[in-house]
């Protein structure tokens, strides 16, 4: 049980996915202008990585021991059909959900955040259960370290101070940068313990 | 539809500065952030890159005319897996230590999305030649990136170059480059240069052309 906690707070806090391993960055450049999209977008997200982490599971224990180099090629499909599958199921069950995420649902297979989970599960050698709360997580983290900076930028855009030049991206990778320093802090908390 | 004149010295160098993926796109940022807290790991991502854009530029456009458009997507990424695997064992073969330290991001050029992009924007449009020196010039500009943020990071984080010390013993690292906020740092302050050379090139260019009329 110790164990599970421990992956759980290593993939929010320590090694948040987007702050301490640059993965996600796409969405979390391009997405964090509002706290409301990013939030469900950061709820979308975790939902997929919950079911690529199980099937990731399924896959390495069952078909990839016999031919490992296809690892690549199949995780990548299994997600590609996951969120496909996924768009279809939600615009049978909840019209107003499928309304509410847009485009962001099918962007969420080119999300670097989703393989890399997969991959980091399998390369660490995770069980089912160890996989399952690994991409919890890391959804939770991917959707904390979004709504940080949409936070962030929603009051920056308040005050109109930032010169031409700085606006636009070079400004929201400083922002990131701080943020990510903020979050190694959170480096102390299991070594002291 | 006029086919759109192509002129090849354009298309390979546009990649580079104009149009470069990383500064000026802003594509392809999370392997860029992750593998640069080294030169030399920001070499051998970005030839990695380079070998899998150029390669699937050329698969893809010799292909175009039998990829279905409803599926193209999901080929695409196919045949880019396909590609990223042959770079990620040749890797292991030859720099087990490199491979070691880039670690997973290697698989992850898959989802790299400059190089998605290149392929339904340019290589699946335009002829194999043309679409071969796209990929170069724009891989060649993700590597220039890479290999800029690279250095700047391992000169302040650790003081050296390839590994090659440049300072004295007095030099005190500056352990936060190499760590993930000074990625994210570093980058921001590269592409705010970027933005204020473009800017006052604009100007000037500008000011000439004032001159020219006042004569």
């Amino acid at each position: 049980m110790d164990n599970l906690i421990w992956i759980f707070v290593s993939a929010l806090l320590v090694n948040n996915f987007v702050l301490a391993y640059f993965l996600g960055l796409c969405p979390f450049l391009g997405v964090s202008g509002r706290l409301e999209t990013s939030l469900r977008l950061g709820m979308a997200t975790t939902f997929v990585m919950v079911i690529t982490a199980i099937c990731a599971w399924f896959l390495n224990t069952y078909v990839l021991i016999h031919a490992p180099y296809l690892r690549l090629i199949s995780f990548i499909v299994v997600i590609a059909s996951t969120v496909q599958f996924i768009e279809m199921a939600i615009k049978k069950l909840s019209p107003a959900l499928f309304k509410a995420l847009g485009i962001y649902l099918p962007l969420i297979t080119t999300n670097c955040a989703i393989l890399g989970l997969a991959i980091f599960a399998t390369n660490r050698g995770y069980g089912f259960l160890e996989g399952l709360t690994f991409a919890l997580g890391a959804g939770a983290g991917f959707t904390l370290a979004l709504i940080l900076m949409a936070g962030i930028r929603e009051e920056i855009e308040k005050t109109k101070d930032v010169p031409d030049l700085v606006q636009g991206t070079a400004m929201n990778l400083i922002v990131a940068g701080i943020l990510s320093m903020a979050f190694m802090g959170f480096a102390g908390l299991f070594s002291a313990g | 539809m006029k086919q759109k004149e192509l002129d090849g010295y354009q298309e390979f160098v546009k990649g580079i500065w104009r149009e470069n993926p990383v500064f000026v796109q802003v594509l392809g940022m999370c392997p860029m952030l992750a593998v640069t807290n080294s030169a030399m790991n920001a070499v051998v991502m970005g030839v990695a890159t380079f070998f899998v854009l150029v390669a699937s530029s050329f698969m893809i456009s010799s292909l175009q005319h039998w990829i279905p458009r409803q599926v193209r997507i999901s080929l695409y990424i196919v045949i880019i897996a396909t590609f990223v695997t042959l770079a990620d064992y040749t890797i292991l073969a030859t720099l087990p230590a490199a491979h070691k330290q880039l670690g997973a991001f290697i698989p992850l050029i898959v989802v790299n999305c400059m190089i998605l992009g290149r392929q339904e924007a340019f290589a699946s449009r335009f002829p194999v030649k043309y679409a071969v020196l796209d990929a170069v010039g724009m891989a060649g500009g993700f590597l220039f990136a890479m290999l800029a943020l690279g250095s700047v990071r391992e000169i302040l984080g650790t003081g050296t170059l390839f590994d090659i010390p440049l300072f004295g013993k007095g030099f005190e690292p500056w352990v936060t480059m190499i760590l993930p906020p000074g990625g994210f740092l570093t980058l921001g302050l590269i592409l705010l240069f970027f933005n204020w050379v473009t800017k006052k090139r604009g100007e000037f260019l500008q000011q000439v052309a004032t001159e020219r009329e006042g004569l």
